[in-house]
């Protein structure tokens, strides 16, 4: 039975079963491969994405579980303001090494400034702390969402 | 620059038209390129720095800079991107002798192609690895980009009839100052194709004062692609038609399928075959959810083979035992059985390093496209033309009728310096018609790795009456990967990298022996880990150098000092990280500084950590200082990205990092049971370089080995615990 998803606000028809990850749906069905596999059991965060705004692991968000919300990935997160903000942040600050976990990092990060706009480090720790970085970028995201957040301020 | 899509084939035109004629310098020619414009090739030395690249066979390049009528640089090299920054500093030596921006070269991927390729400083191996990228390409680069700048100089001063010494090269142009006429690279690349290759010693290289690029920090040009999900990694790759596949393998190494009841697997929607292997089962679907769900509904039952019963205990009394004989020397400076008996104070310890997964973030991956005529491969590897070869002889197909597509690699670590998973994807392509993918797990990950080795260690040392160490004696066991993946490398029951770390330590040590003995333990698979040498070795001297400070109730840094009189690049560096830590100034209670002290990868590095140790015994680095020496930091920036990213890797290790065996099955299996440091346990890090104009040090893997046993030397200090078995022991940290 087809079921109908909102990816990056377009209407896409998938024809899987219900209980299949997005992530799967996103990889390999559409072909949007910019969301990443990692581990499959939410313990790494390189597969998240948002739902309605809210960080989400897609590799655990089975797709019948979605509905009408509205699913964002990080080919799109750069048309958002936060989203947008993060990503020059993490280029101003050279974060990223092998790359391959920053689709997820940069997402989480969009997600917390978007709601909190003045993190501290304590709510860096939190909104951060599900996305593992094997080459071990942590000082550097740190001070890009920093950055941003700063950049948040002066902006208003 | 935009990183070029990455290519199979013919990334290199036809080089035959500057084959002939070598010139006096055997390992940098130039002509016309086939395609038109100016072409060099160049031989890359060892990574030492000696000239051993012209060899008897004669010229032998492996890198091309070409500089078509378009006046772009266009770079061809063997080295690939895992993250460390290569795609960046490599293009910085070019455009610092050639005078052009950073943004003026363009990079081509190397095809698959040891005789072109081979890393000389990895015995010819085509291979990126062991931290010698910028080692081996800081002088030939340079001089390839000098002597460009040099012929393209002459073009313009015989074109305009003037004195070469009065023209000069800037920003992509040759100028002639006193007419202000100037002519582009791309307008003259076709005439300095015709001129004869200058003399090497008519080629001046740019001294480091004139230095524009080199030392100034460079932006990562593979960083905008992976910061918008436009990255392709080998796990992206999606030729038309591809089906995905994951797979069980044998969970003891060594056993194999006895039986597969795969009616439940193929009742999945979208599942499209099952393929059973010897070893193996993988189940091929339209997508990983499918093929996840078949396997799940497999029920394999296994012939354990003869591992069924292994357990880490086994191997580590195995190697406890090898170290009881006397060993191949690996090094012997004086007479250590003299000075020891003429000791003051003994001191002796045994240490043990765990096995080791990579655990890199993008899970192993192979996609095949099998045809009855060829094969074609799409992955991210360090070896590509291993790669190529293991495809090829799984596929039962000549070398030349197999393509591989290379990718950018999510996390190598050592671990995609193995084709393991190339051999097994091939394997499963070959019973499915069309392209298919071959997505392990991250339990199959972790399960199916080829680990870090396990070492077991015995130290002793002899103190005179003052506390000076006056003998030095250090016997292990454990895997050699050099003795499996460069044969010629291991000699005599020794190869350079595993004792790294162990030999040629920075201390003036007077009296000094260690052995080295070979055990490969059956039944689990050993591998490179981001250096396999330093990782064990450096944590076993420098925590033993810190048992010595305190059997001689010495200060630890000032010990180490009072021994690197005739090593002031070492002393140097402990200094400088010494005063940036604050150490000796007062710390709260249960929080400890401890330092380490290496010279590995031709780089000299100095750690101090500040650690916490709580009362249920959980340790919080807080704060990491590090002084490093790595003769000139080309990208200084990646240099401290390398440093923060390598210290927070080595304190996964020391925290959390074990694989262990039990019934021969890997207990770990995803990041619950094998955990990665985190952001709320991450350190803050100060890293500071010490200038320098010495020949560039190695620096993907140094911070690793330097931070395990600052950290654990700083668990000393705040708690009088000495730990001498990693992964740290919380329990045994409970009472302190």
């Amino acid at each position: 039975m087809a079921l109908t998803i909102k990816v990056n606000g377009v209407d896409r028809a998938v024809d899987v079963e219900g209980d299949i990850p997005l992530l799967w749906v996103l990889r390999d069905v559409l072909g949007m491969t910019g969301t990443k596999f990692g581990c499959g059991a939410a313990l790494c965060g390189a597969c998240t994405v948002h739902i309605d705004g809210v960080a989400t692991r897609s590799c655990i968000t089975s797709i019948d579980s979605i509905g009408t919300s509205a699913i964002t990935t990080i080919e799109a997160i750069g048309a958002t303001a936060a989203g947008a903000e993060i990503q020059k942040a993490w280029l101003d600050r050279e974060v990223v090494q092998c790359g391959y976990c920053q689709s997820g990092q940069i997402m989480s990060a969009a997600a917390l400034i978007a709601s909190n706009p003045h993190p501290t480090d304590a709510d860096i720790d939190d909104a951060m702390s599900g996305n593992i970085c094997r080459c071990g970028t942590y000082v550097r995201i740190r001070e890009a969402i920093k950055q941003a957040t700063q950049s948040n301020g002066q902006g208003g | 620059m935009m990183l070029h899509k990455l290519i199979s084939e013919g990334a290199v035109t036809d080089r035959s038209p500057w084959a002939d004629g070598l010139s006096r310098r055997r390992f940098l020619q130039a002509g016309a390129a086939a395609g038109g414009g100016l072409m060099l090739s160049l031989n890359l030395p060892f990574a030492s720095g000696d000239a051993q690249a012209a060899d008897a066979e004669g010229f032998a390049p492996n890198a091309f800079i070409h500089i078509p009528g378009d006046g772009q640089i266009v770079l061809t090299m063997p080295y690939v991107e895992m993250g460390q920054g290569t795609y960046t500093a490599i293009p910085m030596l070019i455009a610092e002798e050639l005078e052009v921006d950073l943004s003026e070269v363009r990079l081509e991927h190397a095809p698959p192609n040891e005789k072109l390729y081979g890393n000389p400083a990895l015995g010819g191996i085509q291979a990126t690895g062991n931290s010698n990228a910028i080692r081996a390409a800081w002088q030939p680069m340079r001089e390839a980009g000098a002597t460009a700048r040099t012929m393209l100089v002459q073009a313009a001063a015989k074109r305009w009839n003037v004195d070469p010494a009065s023209c000069s090269a800037q920003g992509g142009e040759v100028v002639h100052a006193p007419t202000g006429r100037r002519a582009s690279y791309g307008d003259l690349a076709a005439d300095a194709a015709r001129i004869p290759v200058p003399a090497p010693e008519t080629v001046a290289l740019k001294r480091p004062e004139e230095f524009r690029l080199i030392g100034t920090p460079a932006k990562r040009l593979d960083a905008p692609a992976k910061v918008n999900g436009t990255a392709v990694y080998g796990i992206d790759a999606r030729p038309p038609g591809v089906k995905i596949a994951t797979l069980a393998q044998s969970p003891v190494f060594g056993g194999r399928v006895k039986s597969v009841d795969d009616a439940a697997a193929k009742a999945v929607k979208g599942v499209r075959q099952i393929v059973r292997l010897d070893d193996a089962v993988a189940v091929v679907a339209d997508h990983m959810g499918a093929a996840k769900k078949g396997l799940e509904a497999l029920a394999i039952e296994w012939d354990d083979g003869p591992h069924a019963k292994l357990g880490t205990d086994a191997i580590v009394g195995e190697l406890e035992r090898a170290t009881l004989n006397a060993g191949p020397v690996a090094e012997n400076i004086g007479d250590v059985d003299a000075a020891l008996s003429g000791a003051a104070t003994k001191v002796e310890a045994i240490y043990q390093v765990p096995f080791l997964a990579h655990a890199a973030m993008e899970p192993m991956n192979c996609t095949v496209h099998v045809r009855k005529d060829g094969c074609e491969i799409w992955v991210g590897s360090q070896v590509l033309a291993r790669a190529q070869a293991a495809a090829a002889e799984a596929a039962g197909l000549p070398l030349d009728k197999v393509v591989v597509h290379n990718h950018l690699i999510g996390g190598g670590f050592g671990r995609r310096l193995e084709v393991d998973g190339v051999t097994r994807a091939v394997e499963i392509a070959k019973h499915v018609d069309g392209p298919v993918k071959v997505v392990w797990t991250r339990e199959e990950d972790i399960q199916h790795d080829m680990y870090r080795p396990y070492f077991f260690d015995r130290i002793s040392a002899g103190l005179d009456s003052k506390g000076k160490p006056i003998a030095w004696n250090h016997r292990f066991a454990g895997s050699s990967i050099i003795a499996r993946w460069l044969p010629p490398a291991f000699n005599n029951g020794l190869d350079p990298d595993t004792t790294d770390g162990a030999i040629n330590l920075a201390y003036g040590l007077a009296n000094t022996h260690v052995e080295y003995l070979q055990v490969e333990p059956a039944g689990i698979p050993t591998a490179f880990w981001r250096s396999v040498g330093p990782s064990h070795n450096v944590f076993v001297t420098e925590s033993f150098m810190d048992e010595l400070a305190a059997a001689a109730r010495h200060d630890p840094v000032a010990y180490r000092l009072a021994l690197l009189d005739n090593a002031p690049r070492a002393k140097a560096v402990l200094e400088l990280a010494a005063e940036k830590a604050g150490w000796g100034q007062p710390l709260p209670e249960r929080v400890g500084r401890g330092v380490s002290l290496q010279f590995v990868f031709a780089t000299y590095m100095a750690q101090i950590a500040e650690v916490e140790v709580s009362k249920d015994g959980t340790v919080h680095v807080r704060r990491v200082v590090c002084a490093v020496d790595c003769g000139t930091a080309v990208n200084p920036d990646t240099v401290r990205a390398q440093i923060q990213g390598a210290i927070m890797f080595g304190i996964t290790a020391s925290l959390y990092g074990e694989i262990s065996l039990k019934d021969g099955r890997v207990e770990q299996s995803n990041f619950d049971t094998y955990q990665i440091l985190r952001m709320n346990e991450a350190p803050a890090v100060e890293v500071h370089i010490v200038g320098s104009t010495e020949p560039p040090g190695g620096m993907g893997e140094a911070g690793t080995s330097a931070i395990v046993p600052a950290v654990t030397n700083a668990i000393f200090a705040a708690t009088g615990i000495r730990l001498r078995k990693l992964p740290i022991d919380t329990e045994q940290l409970k009472s302190a």
